[in-house]
């Protein structure tokens, strides 16, 4: 759990007092991913970059798994954080394995386990440790530094992940890729992520929650859902696009919106996955004419069908509970 | 031919001479790297500091080394120590400091502002940062630094001869003194010639000190 309480600050610039960040309260519950949006200078990095004290705060708290960080030295908090930057930040003079094992070694986890970590990591991210262990970063193409710079950020087991612009500096197809490797690696490692992205893609796709930034105010922090369904001011609204209904569509998969009909007979029309998303299920509606797409399960059987009808049905639909319910809850539950 | 005779004739002495020149060229440049070095690195913290720093040592380096020498006599002959080895030593050791530390200076200020930012967020200390990160990041440029002050200071020792600080200077000076061009060439072959191998030597160790993939300096 990463919790933020009135975090501000103030930079001095030539005697002028710019406010970068004014007194941000969010909460990102255990296990979720948060992306912090917004165009260049609007605060979002400032944010993310108070957490681990890269930027020391002018005030306000952090707390980490409720504990109060300014208890702590600048040192040790970090150690605690994993971070991972849009430059990637692989120290040139130190192997791939030293790389991965930095924090280990300076928390002082004896070498074995420490380097046993480093090569399940590289494994977990479909490096080969027996090839990329002893090699140096210049010897990595550039998706291959980003994941290590990502594994690097994981072995010392931190909960808690900061991550600047992380697939930034990557091309968009590999970007794809290291988004949706990542996204399967969280299923199953549960951190919770501050994440600041500049792109409403990438944070639809990615976030469990989006906090969106404008000069240094945080203005709606909320589910991608009732973000990109109820922004809250003009500014949001054109922030995420006049498409934004289009953007929704990619939270959904054919299975939120079909018709239950295991009668559904196989004509001409398309057949798609339950676990298809409705931007592809759209797509595939539109070029091929179809009245209608027939939903698979699993094991390709026919559990019924959606057209443009369904889908817009379900775009009509009011988006999930609002976020302060589901705190409250998950308080409750904690 | 008489350069080939003199070297079989004299080659206890070109050594022993040989060996001397290194001897005082690698204690000067020794002292001058641990010097040199921290200073480098301490000035990084201050940028008015470093800049006067810098000035300063390029004001000793237009010093014509004679007229260094000569400044030094009347200093250390406080010590009795006017003439020879140890004024030889202090003014190789002042015409090395610029080279080394400007280099270190300017790697450590160079080094990619990502890769400090990735050093602060992986939690080390700023010292750890210094020795894990920036110091292994700069030592190809630390040592193109010392490699430059050697090589121009095997020069500028021969002339160290004048003032009894032997080493391969002493046989240009009695090649001078004897109005002998044999001898004249036979010093300064060897001196250029041991300039040209410590050189080489110095390239290899500046290469092997630089990270694989990473551009040499």
């Amino acid at each position: 759990m990463i919790k933020l309480e009135k975090l501000t600050k103030i930079f001095d610039s030539y005697g002028h007092q710019v406010m970068a960040a004014n007194q941000i309260d969010m909460e990102v519950p255990s296990g979720e991913i948060c992306v912090l949006l917004g165009p260049s200078g609007c605060g979002k990095t400032t944010t993310l970059k108070m957490i681990n004290r890269i930027i020391h705060p002018t005030s306000g708290k952090v707390y980490i798994n409720g504990e109060d960080t300014s208890k702590l030295c600048d040192t040790e908090l970090r150690r605690r954080i994993g971070y991972v930057i849009q430059q990637i930040g692989l120290f040139p003079n130190m192997t791939i394995e030293d790389n991965i094992c930095v924090v280990p070694d300076l928390l002082g986890w004896p070498k074995a386990q420490s380097r046993k970590r480093a090569k399940e990591l590289l494994e977990m991210v479909a490096l080969d440790p027996s090839v990329f262990l002893k090699r140096y970063p210049a010897q990595l193409s550039g998706g291959q530094q980003q994941r290590v710079g990502v594994i690097r950020a994981l072995a010392a087991d931190a909960p808690v992940m900061l991550m600047d612009e992380p697939f930034g500096a990557i091309d968009p197809i590999n970007r794809e890729i290291i988004q949706d490797e990542f996204l399967k690696m969280q299923q199953e490692l549960n951190k919770t992520i501050m994440f600041v992205s500049h792109d409403i893609d990438e944070a639809v796709k990615m976030a469990d929650k989006i906090a969106i930034f404008s000069q240094g105010e945080l203005l709606q922090f909320d589910s991608p859902d009732r973000i990109l369904a109820n922004p809250i001011n003009e500014f949001v609204e054109n922030f995420v696009g006049a498409d934004r209904a289009i953007k929704r569509l990619r939270l959904f998969t054919a299975a939120d919106a079909l018709v239950a009909d295991a009668t559904t007979s196989i004509g001409t029309e398309p057949v798609v996955s339950l676990q298809t998303s409705l931007t592809d299920a759209s797509a595939m509606l539109y070029s091929s004419g179809a009245e209608r797409l027939c939903c698979v399960d699993a094991d390709n059987r026919i559990v019924g069908w959606l057209g443009h009808q369904q889908i817009a049905a379900r775009l009509a639909q009011a988006p999930q509970a609002s976020m302060e319910k589901e705190a409250l809850s998950c308080q409750k539950a904690c | 031919m008489n350069l080939i005779d003199y070297f079989l004739q004299n080659q206890d002495l070109v050594l022993m001479r040989t060996f001397e020149h290194i001897a005082l060229v690698a204690c000067a440049v020794g002292l001058a790297i641990l010097v040199g070095v921290p200073t480098g690195v301490a000035i990084t913290q201050n940028k008015l500091i470093a800049d006067m720093v810098l000035y300063l040592g390029s004001v000793v380096i237009t010093i014509p080394s004679i007229a260094l020498f000569g400044l030094m006599i009347p200093i250390l002959s406080q010590i009795g120590q006017g003439i020879g080895y140890v004024p030889a030593v202090i003014a190789v050791f002042l015409y090395a400091l610029l080279p080394i530390v400007r280099n270190t200076y300017t790697a450590i200020t160079d080094v990619d502002p990502a890769l400090r930012e990735a050093a602060r967020g992986v939690g080390m200390s700023a010292l750890q940062r210094l020795y894990k990160v920036e110091i292994p990041l700069s030592l190809p440029v630390i040592m193109a630094g010392v490699r430059s002050a050697v090589v121009i200071n095997i020069g500028v020792m021969a002339i160290a001869a004048y003032i009894g600080a032997g080493g391969l200077g002493s046989i240009i000076s009695r090649g001078i003194s004897q109005s002998d061009p044999v001898q004249i060439f036979a010093g300064a072959i060897t001196v250029s010639v041991l300039a040209i191998i410590t050189d080489g030597a110095l390239f290899l160790l500046q290469k092997k000190v630089t990270p694989p993939g990473q551009a040499s300096h």
